[in-house]
């Protein structure tokens, strides 16, 4: 087979897969299982052969048009680079893995099969995204995304955090995708063609008219599907889904869809320096931003939200200092360790009961009751906060690297004030990262308290895809050398002075979040804590709905604990009650367009009930009369209408001779 | 015949009808009444039929044909609203039109009509014989 029909064969499996899953779900439950994990293997199977036949080399182009549109075609395309394959294969390997662990986590989920074939949509929206070489085709999927993602956040939607969630997260990614589509037209009408490899030609040739415009028109769409400042806020509260939907869609792939769309048009975003200096300062804004929430968090899969927020800071940092060699290193570095992160989180949750970090750092030897995750998180741990050998040190490096090569001037068409804002808040960031990391360590695995409930074993299940994503966050930083030949050819090795002043930064913030849990942890005993499920020994999916739902009750509040154990509370000071929540921005969205539309509504419902009603009541009553006194008539004695009958014609008649002898 | 003599007696024999349609309480005496008033529309159609035809004006004597159909129509007529009375008397144990009320719009007219009850229970409750004599008189 051509490589062409192999990359049509990667998105396509898992779309049938869940056509059949949704198909075949209730008639056949026995096959629901097969037909969520087998097309996912094998896309990421296809996908790696399309990679090596690929290989980094010249790009693989296909088009067909199925049907002309009168005014710029949309064509059905495939434009395949060593970002394209490289991403697949990411996505493919997080998508099998979510898989293989939903058959464990959720196995006794009445919904598993409507589930399973969503997952498989959406692995396939997202291959789409991946590999279409025309951005109408790529609107597609990301709205597919946006759609599975609303069904899968409310997959317990007996609980209203989760229904909240839903709606919440489609409603600001939505919010962010109506600029975007415009942003697209206006792209489009530019440069007369929606397919990359034209739009790019063009860009080159300096055909673009509106080049800032439509770059911040894109740049909201980004921003809500990647959770950048100001349109994140949807990230944190979709933790409400099963930890396995957090793991693939809010982790690895949905959210990197919009830093793999700049990286794909990023000469477009070049064009205009204001768009990139925008860029900065949102990546700076989001990263430094998320990562003091992220430290204040309670829930350990909120930490792991916020988390993922700054480390898409990181990305769009690096495609604001035009580097995105840099930006899809760390993609995909990261997304194959927050994968894990939320996979094992999953696992933490379903032992323990809850997912409060507070109740747990009141449980002794929790790690000994799920040994994978612990060994597995901590290596997840140790690349999220960048230290070396990790992979996440090397693109972490890479991305440092190449803002530290924009601020010195070394970037053409690069401004310097975006290398600085994007290497300081990167620098700041990596010191907040290791100390968050350490902090949920610390707290998730060396606890003092009553001893952890033992649940037995952990399903293989989910155990093994750990271990399997392990792999790459341990080793894909050997990779640095091999990957410049799939991406721009630039040189992804760390330099010398960034690689010591992030990893100078990441120690003392590990070290500094140590000292602080030294100081505070003699008072865990004080203050007895717990939100715990009711249902301990249940599913894993059922005890993380309930951990959620008991949050709230537990503590007041869904984000954090009153508890001063937390390392987190002492070194945040006064700013930890803000960065709780988030920094109020939910609470200024509030104030600003929710308050309004709801004055707006009830002023709207004032006007239809108390003022359109008024004249439609009054035009009735006339009628209304008018009947009262004509049902009075209706008695019921046939003779009487007989008469009135009577009575009319012998009327009608003299009334007839009358005008007739008249006119006589 | 002069043409006026069919027609006199049909004008009485129509309003006979007319009245007792309008008067009669027993729901057969109805019917009657409207056989009186088919037969006399049925009288005046044969007599200007034969008062026509004699002035060659119409050949095709539609009016007896017409008279037929209308013979035709209310043996139909009378026997469905015979099957009617019979199964309303069945029901209700009577055949007083006064008393078959159930159209009535409820509520308002309650007053009115428990006045007229009240003058037909009388009648009915002193003696069943009596008021059938009323009704067949």
């Amino acid at each position: 087979m051509t490589t062409t029909t192999l990359a049509v064969l990667v998105p396509l499996l898992p779309f049938l897969g869940a056509a059949a899953g949704l198909l075949l779900g209730r008639t056949a439950p026995g096959f629901a299982r097969p037909l969520a994990v087998l097309p996912s293997v094998a896309a990421l199977a296809l996908a790696a052969v399309v990679a090596v036949r690929q290989g980094g080399g010249q790009a693989v182009d296909a088009a067909t048009e199925l049907t002309p549109t009168g005014s710029v075609p949309v064509e059905l395309a495939l434009h395949i680079d060593g970002f394209a394959a490289l991403v697949a294969i990411l996505v493919g390997l997080v998508a099998t893995c979510v898989q293989i662990y939903s058959t464990g986590y959720l196995r006794h989920d009445p919904r598993y099969t409507s589930y399973a074939a969503l997952v498989s949509l959406f692995t396939s929206a997202m291959l789409l995204v991946v590999y279409s070489g025309d951005l109408m085709v790529l609107l597609v999927g990301w709205e597919i995304m946006g759609i599975c993602s609303y069904f899968l956040v409310g997959h317990y939607w007996e609980t209203p955090e989760a229904r909240a969630a839903s709606i919440k997260a489609f409603l600001v990614t939505k919010l962010g995708d109506v600029p975007f589509l415009i942003g697209l037209f206006a792209l489009a009408a530019d440069t007369g063609s929606f397919r990359i490899t034209k739009i790019l030609g063009n860009v080159a040739s300096g055909g673009l008219d509106h080049p800032t415009l439509i770059a911040l028109l894109l740049l909201a769409g980004v921003a809500g599907k990647s959770a950048q400042f100001p349109l994140h806020t949807w990230l944190p509260d979709a933790m409400a889904g099963p930890t396995p939907v957090s793991a693939l869609i809010h982790a690895a792939t949905m959210v990197a869809a919009g830093v793999y769309f700049i990286a794909r048009l990023l000469p477009v975003f070049t064009a205009s320096a204001a768009a990139l200096v925008v860029l900065a300062v949102m990546a700076a804004v989001t990263m430094a931003g998320s990562a003091l929430a992220a430290l204040a968090q309670d829930d350990i899969k909120r930490v792991l939200a916020y988390s993922t927020i700054g480390q898409l800071g990181y990305m769009t940092g690096a495609l604001a200092v035009g580097d995105r060699g840099a930006a899809v290193f760390h993609l995909l570095a990261h997304g194959a360790f927050k994968a894990l992160l939320f996979l094992a989180a999953g696992v933490i949750i379903h032992a323990a009961g809850t997912n409060s970090l507070a109740a747990m750092s009141r449980m002794k030897d929790l790690r000994a009751r799920v040994p994978d995750a612990y060994w597995t998180m901590t290596v997840a741990l140790l690349a999220l906060a960048a230290i070396p050998p990790f992979s996440g040190f090397f693109s972490k490096e890479s991305v440092l690297g190449a803002a530290e090569h924009a601020a010195v001037g070394h970037a053409e068409s690069v401004p310097g004030a975006a290398g600085w804002i994007v290497l300081v808040s990167g620098l700041v960031t990596a010191l907040l990262t290791a100390a968050y990391a350490m902090r949920l360590w610390l707290l998730a695995f060396h606890g003092h308290g009553t001893e952890a409930p033992d649940h037995g074993r952990q399903p293989v299940a989910m155990n093994s895809v750990l271990w399997l994503l392990a792999l790459p966050s341990l080793a894909f930083g050997l990779a640095t050398g091999v990957l410049p030949d799939w991406f721009d050819g630039r040189d992804l090795t760390p330099t010398l002075t960034t690689a010591v002043l992030g990893t100078g930064v990441a120690l003392v913030g590990g070290i500094v979040t140590y000292g602080a849990w030294r100081h505070t942890t003699a008072m865990a005993g004080r203050v007895p804590l717990g939100a715990v499920a009711a249902h301990p020994d249940a599913d894993g999916g059922l005890v993380e709905a309930e951990a959620i739902a008991s949050h709230e009750p537990a503590y007041g509040n869904v984000a954090s604990a009153p508890d001063p154990a937390d390392p987190g509370r002492l070194l945040l000071g006064p700013l930890h009650r803000h960065a709780a929540v988030g920094f109020h921005l939910d609470a200024v969205y509030a104030a600003l367009f929710v308050r309004p539309v709801q004055a707006a509504a009830t002023l709207v419902r004032f006007l239809d009930r108390e003022v359109v009603d008024t004249y439609v009541r009054g035009a009735g009553a006339l009628p209304r009369w008018l009947g009262a006194a004509v049902r009075r008539a209706q008695t019921g004695n046939l003779q009487t209408y007989v008469s009135a009958l009577l009575a009319g014609t012998v009327v009608l008649v003299v009334a007839a001779l009358l005008v007739a002898t008249a006119g006589a | 015949m002069h043409l006026a003599y069919p027609a006199v007696l049909s004008a009485l024999l129509f309003a006979t009808g007319l009245y007792g349609v309008l008067a009669r309480r027993n729901a057969i005496l109805v019917l009657m009444s409207v056989e009186l008033m088919l037969n006399a529309v049925n009288l005046n159609l044969v007599a200007f039929d034969v008062w026509l035809s004699k002035t060659a004006r119409d050949t095709l004597h539609s009016g007896q044909a017409l008279t037929l159909f209308t013979i035709a129509i209310a043996a139909a007529e009378i026997g469905i609203g015979l099957a009617i009375v019979l199964a309303v008397h069945r029901n209700r144990g009577t055949a007083d039109i006064d008393r078959l009320r159930d159209t009535a719009e409820p509520g308002n007219d309650d007053p009115d009509d428990d006045s007229d009850d009240d003058s037909d229970g009388s009648g009915s409750t002193r003696s069943e014989p009596a008021e059938k004599a009323e009704a067949t008189a």
